[in-house]
């Protein structure tokens, strides 16, 4: 990828991410770093890619792809669980958060 | 289909922002973080599908081992210990960039761009220090490290370590074919470097150590995602970065902290013994003179802690609760920002009990009622009910907003036994003439409290 073109992704995505929480009520803040510790288990993809074109019989690679794979895994499918058990706790809240202004 | 591929990633990149954008309001944050993860499935699924990819059975054995296990204890583990899960988890995504850095260098005639090299050594480096640092920010919250530790010019260190650290990431970046003897200097000492950052930090600060750990592995996999050219990982670790970093500045804001003063000066042992003598006596109620003091005051707030959380009593105060409200007691609930251990976790706590929102209230809509107030119970809180945070400035806990309980007519504390709370502070409060204990178990203190009034009302 051409550098220049990155670094305005990065750029944007910063501002992005800085935005879309900007305004979040402290009752979430535990819920949301979950979120967010589940959304970078993306990393899962990463390390699916790193593996799937490593030449097998490269075991040095392999292995290190492998416990990449593994690690990617075990972050986003916890993350995931962690979070959604957190915010199931929310759903008897039918007026959208009457304490956390 | 590779195109067909991206565009997915695309739409994946999408759902992540619009899901975290939910996840930060109350009413759709479980739709949120369900989006999300319909889009990581997508994701996953059509990865399989990229032009050159081999190793499936590898590749499956990984992901179905790594999922089942997570999937499994994230299913099972207390509510009270979540805050280690996100730690663990978190540091798990960060060992998992790094090792994508660790094949990157690896990788035999890779044209390395001298951007590529500069970035994959970064990742790998804050990979490394998000995995050990969580796996300390771990053992510290699960109680399995109960000390602080530091090395003595301990910020030198740290700094030079780091340099030194980039000094020979570096070298391997832009080194064709790195040596592994390299390689594995490398990847230790920067697993040195999350180790030293995090061991010195009290327990009081590791929420926010947490949340900076979480933003540092999103940055990895940003910059992990610049090396493997997919702009998922870009958007997704540049966001989490990005959100997680401010997500920090708040938690840190909510307990009066800065991010300098956690990193580099934390909260040690030694701060204790400059304080001065308490004085005053701590003065026992039994389990009985409690219920009674509560069932005859009109007004009554109370004060969760961890230490309710540990005891699993959420429900039980709340069973207690709706006795006082029957014999028209008004009862309200008072949530420090940093109750239980993260911001945000009592709350989740007293939800799981069934008490309502309207009766939850934050530091800052409560404070001022407590004078009017007739009973504060205190139950398995201590540092957030310390009137030293105001009064004393050699504590080091000067400064963090307390809720006043001290102010109201009279104070009950459960606690398990006369120890410190987790900074190790003794409480002046508990010496004062308006303050009664009740010791024991949260637990089996409320459960005696119920008992006895329902004797009361019959």
């Amino acid at each position: 990828m051409d550098g220049m073109s990155a670094l305005f992704i990065f750029m944007l995505a910063a501002f992005t991410g800085y935005e879309v929480i900007a305004r979040v009520p402290v009752i979430l803040h535990t819920p949301l770093m979950s979120g967010s510790n589940f959304i970078h288990g993306v990393v899962l993809i990463g390390g699916m890619v790193v593996l799937g074109q490593t030449p097998s019989d490269d075991a040095v690679s392999l292995t290190i792809g492998f416990i990449a794979v593994l690690l990617g895994a075990a972050n986003a499918a916890g993350g995931y669980v962690v979070t959604e058990r957190m915010l199931a706790m929310f759903k008897s809240n039918k007026g959208a958060g009457g304490s956390g202004r | 289909m590779s195109t067909v591929i991206q565009f997915v990633y695309f739409l994946v990149a999408i759902a992540f922002i619009v899901g975290l954008k939910a996840m930060s309001s109350p009413a759709t944050a479980r739709r949120g973080v369900q989006w999300a993860g319909y889009a990581m499935l997508a994701a996953v699924l059509v990865t399989f599908y990229l032009p050159g990819m081999h190793n499936y059975g590898l590749m499956i054995t990984a992901i179905v081992i790594g999922a089942a296990i997570a999937w499994y204890l994230g299913k099972t583990v207390k509510m009270t210990d979540m805050p280690q899960m996100v730690a663990i988890y978190n540091g798990m995504g960060g060992g998992a960039a790094a090792a994508i850095a660790a094949v990157e260098f690896l990788r035999q005639g890779a044209a390395h761009h001298a951007s590529v090299g500069l970035l994959a050594a970064l990742g790998a480096i804050i990979g490394a220090v998000a995995f050990s640092g969580s796996c300390v920010a771990f053992a510290k919250l699960q109680g399995l490290l109960k000390k602080t530790y530091q090395v003595p010019q301990q910020n030198n260190v740290v700094f030079f370590l780091a340099l030194f650290t980039f000094g020979i990431g570096l070298t391997i970046g832009f080194s064709a074919q790195p040596g592994g003897l390299e390689l594995m200097i490398f990847f230790l000492l920067a697993l040195a470097l999350g180790v030293l950052l995090t061991l010195p930090i009290g327990g009081a600060d590791m929420p926010v150590v947490i949340s900076l750990l979480n933003a540092f592995t999103g940055l990895a996999v940003g910059f992990e995602g610049y090396v493997l050219a997919n702009p998922l990982l870009i958007v997704a670790g540049t966001v989490v970065g990005a959100s997680g970093t401010l997500l920090t500045l708040l938690m840190a804001k909510a307990m009066n902290r800065s991010i300098r003063t956690v990193i580099f000066a934390p909260i040690t042992g030694e701060a204790q013994e400059t304080q001065g003598e308490v004085a005053g006596s701590l003065k026992e109620h039994s389990p009985d003179d409690a219920a009674a003091t509560l069932r005859y005051a009109q007004k009554v707030i109370i004060v969760p802690g961890y230490g309710m959380a540990v005891a699993g009593a959420q429900h039980k105060v709340w069973e207690m609760a709706q006795l006082l409200e029957e014999a028209g007691v008004e009862v309200k609930f008072a949530i420090h920002p940093v109750a239980g251990r993260m911001p945000g976790h009592m709350n989740v706590l007293l939800a799981e009990a069934g008490v309502p929102y309207d009766k939850i209230f934050d530091l800052e809509e409560i404070n001022a009622e407590f004078a009017q107030t007739d009973v504060a119970l205190v139950i398995g809180a201590n540092d957030v009910v310390n009137p030293a945070a105001r009064t004393n400035k050699s504590s080091p806990i000067y400064g963090m907003p307390i809720l006043n309980v001290d102010q109201a007519r009279e104070v009950l504390v459960i606690k398990r036994g006369k120890g410190t709370g987790y900074s190790g502070i003794e409480n002046e409060l508990f010496y004062r003439d308006n303050c009664h204990m009740v010791y024991g178990s949260a637990q089996e203190v409320v459960a005696r409290i119920i008992q006895r009034l329902k004797e009361l009302e019959a």
